[in-house]
């Protein structure tokens, strides 16, 4: 079966003017995504995620901001062209976002269904009475209970999963085709956010949703995704499917981010792996391998020339020179490897 | 014999009217023994910051005792006990941004504690004795003369962790002290602290809601729910052999980066359980206690 392409973005290039220079935030970005797919966009603060899903809302303010270069298609149509008024017909309607902090999302001062039922009547002409029983409707598919009665309530009397909930009501409320998340589980509990993913996935199976989920939490990547990118100093430096990037990583940097988290299935005691220092200015990215400084496999063409996307199969992609034909083989490190095998091995014993 | 550093006994830190008392903490007894790590878990609200500024001083009690050395720390004290007191116990706080003061530089927020217990009062010395710490936590001397703001957060927390060290205390309270840092800065940060915590043979009540790094860094592991303790025991026994049905469904909820796990992950939802008055925290196997009623324990237990 063909899948319909629905987003794809294209060599995205964003600047913002600071006093102290042009920080060039977003260096390159290509990408896409299909109908009812998950990819999870996963980096460290100020790695241009964030800047990245922004950019596809259009809601990265001009000025600071510069859209510098590249496309960003959806269905077809490029989006950076549009002005503000054709920009605010799909915002909603076709896209929506959902925030990390639930609380600075809702508007405290208005009753939650008038929030619902306000993005309702904005993209539909139906009366009032209709908005109200969709605005009940959604706040039923998104699990919360007594729904007529929370309706009438205000956001203070919400607790932070179920305010986290009205957010993803909201952003469904005019049946989106892509939702953009952005860590949306952050600020919540472990057992809330298992909760609202579950939600997530569940909605999305009903309604063939596309899902960008940014966050930094491998976890919870392993959890949602189909794909994933990695981003690095404003770059996508690997890519591919959750299996490629979590049982055949083969960026340093992905090295880095799977080492850093601790091992809880292997029980292992050994010092977790760090990467040390810290990301590179991005007033003056540095010359060659963004990611050089920090990469213990580091070689001399890192500090001089950038690397290509190398393929790694159809569907991974990497940008190392490691992959390069002449470059000498470095194998995964080995407490990664050995956690990996512990993993496959597990899942074959299962069946 | 591992000696008992910090003994908590029936502590109770009720807020609000005493008619109708929100029960932060209720009635939660456990020990730390010296030069182990104890992890403090359970969502936000089950009291688990509450239980850690109780042991700091930072909340009047409401009943019950904390012992520190064999010392009742909330008995009236002189004023020089206490500032003894202060000295052996430290504590590190969750937000790098608002545990620093703006306005002041790295070595005078580090040295703060000097100038109350009177220490290094040589500025040569004490120049040093800052320029050590700043070493000791992965910074580097000339750091002393910054602000807050020219440090990134994982860097501020290294300063919040200077200074905790700064009068060489025995026992470390760290609340929350990596949930606002980036993957791989956390692992620095839990890196340092199981260093320091070899070099300098420091006990650690380490309080986080993210189970994965708890177990890490922790010999024991309490679990907290709604002001009690529900169960406590070695990391490994909690992680491998849950027994209390919301350690079961907290263990089920922690995302792994393992994709296939993933996939088939099921959540186990929890409901909660009236218990009567003869439930207690009762030691099921060695080592290991579990909050309930003996009816309730033969049911999990199986």
């Amino acid at each position: 079966m063909m899948r319909k392409k629905l987003l794809e973005v294209k060599n995205l290039k964003i600047n913002f003017k600071t006093y102290a220079g042009l920080v060039q935030a977003v260096r390159g970005v290509n990408f896409e995504l299909f109908e009812g797919e998950t990819l999870a966009i996963v980096g460290e603060s100020g790695s241009g995620k964030s800047v990245t899903s922004n950019a596809i809302m259009k809601l990265i303010p001009q000025p600071p901001g510069i859209y510098e270069d590249g496309e960003i298609f959806f269905e077809g149509r490029d989006l950076i062209p549009l002005s503000e008024k054709e920009m605010s017909l799909i915002r909603g309607n076709d896209i929506a976002m959902i925030f990390q902090d639930p609380m600075t999302a809702l508007n405290p001062t208005m009753r939650v269904g008038r929030q619902i039922t306000e993005v309702i009547l904005k993209h539909n002409k139906i009366p009032h009475s209709e908005a109200k029983a969709r605005a009940i409707q959604l706040l039923q598919l998104v699990g919360i209970p007594m729904p007529e009665k929370r309706f009438r309530q205000y956001p203070h009397e919400f607790s932070g999963g179920m305010r986290q909930r009205v957010v993803i009501a909201i952003a469904l409320a005019a049946d989106p085709k892509l939702l953009i998340a952005d860590e949306p589980t952050t600020a919540l509990d472990v057992t809330i956010q298992a909760q609202i993913l579950e939600l997530m996935k569940d909605i999305q199976k009903k309604r063939n949703t596309a899902i960008i989920f940014i966050t930094h939490d491998l976890g919870v990547v392993a959890n949602v995704a189909d794909r994933v990118a990695v981003m690095y100093a404003g770059q996508i430096i690997e890519y591919g499917t959750v299996n490629d990037i979590f049982y055949d990583p083969r960026h340093p940097y992905t090295w880095g981010l799977l080492g850093s988290m601790p091992d809880l299935k292997n029980d292992v005691k050994e010092e977790l792996r760090t990467i040390p220092g810290s990301p590179p200015d991005l007033i003056h990215p540095p010359i060659g391998d963004a990611f050089a400084a920090r990469n213990e496999f580091a070689m001399a063409i890192d500090y001089v020339k950038e690397p290509p996307m190398f393929q790694v199969s159809d569907t991974h992609y990497a940008k190392t020179w490691l992959l390069h034909p002449n470059a000498p083989k470095i194998p995964v490190p080995e407490s990664i490897s050995r956690r990996i095998e512990g993993y496959l091995k597990e899942a074959k014993g299962n069946g | 014999m591992v000696k008992k550093l910090l003994e908590v006994k029936n502590l109770k830190l009720y807020f609000g009217s005493p008619s109708n008392p929100i029960k932060a903490v209720d009635g939660i007894s456990f020990d730390i023994f010296e030069g182990e790590t104890l992890g403090l878990v359970g969502e936000s609200g089950c009291g688990k910051s509450t239980t850690g500024r109780s042991i700091i001083r930072l909340y009047d009690i409401t009943d019950g005792e904390i012992l520190f050395k064999g010392k009742n720390i909330h008995a009236g004290k002189s004023r020089k006990e206490l500032i003894e007191l202060n000295r052996e116990m430290q504590m590190i706080f969750q937000d790098p941004y608002a545990s620093l003061n703006p306005r002041m530089t790295a070595g005078e927020i580090i040295s703060e504690g000097f100038n109350i217990h009177g220490l290094y009062k040589d500025k040569l010395q004490r120049r040093e004795k800052v320029a050590e710490l700043l070493e000791a936590v992965g910074l580097n001397r000339e750091h002393a003369y910054r602000y807050p703001h020219e440090f990134s957060g994982g860097q501020r927390q290294r300063i919040g962790i200077a200074r905790a060290l700064s009068l060489d205390p025995s026992f470390i309270i760290a609340d929350e002290p990596i949930s606002a840092l980036d993957v791989s800065i956390q692992a620095q940060v839990v890196n340092l602290l199981k260093r320091l915590q070899k070099e300098r043979k420091l006990t650690y009540l380490f309080i986080a809601h993210d189970l994965s790094m708890v177990k890490y860094i922790s010999d024991r592991i309490a679990v907290m729910y709604q002001g009690k303790i529900v169960e406590i025991g070695m990391a490994e026994d909690i992680y491998h052999n849950p027994i209390h049905p919301y350690t079961k469904s907290l263990l089920s909820a922690v995302p792994l980066p393992d994709p296939m796990t993933e996939r088939k992950r099921q959540r186990i939802p929890y409901e909660y359980e009236e218990t009567d008055e003869h439930a207690k925290l009762q030691e099921v196997l060695p080592n290991h206690f579990v909050y309930g009623s003996n009816s309730q324990l033969k049911k999990w237990i199986i």
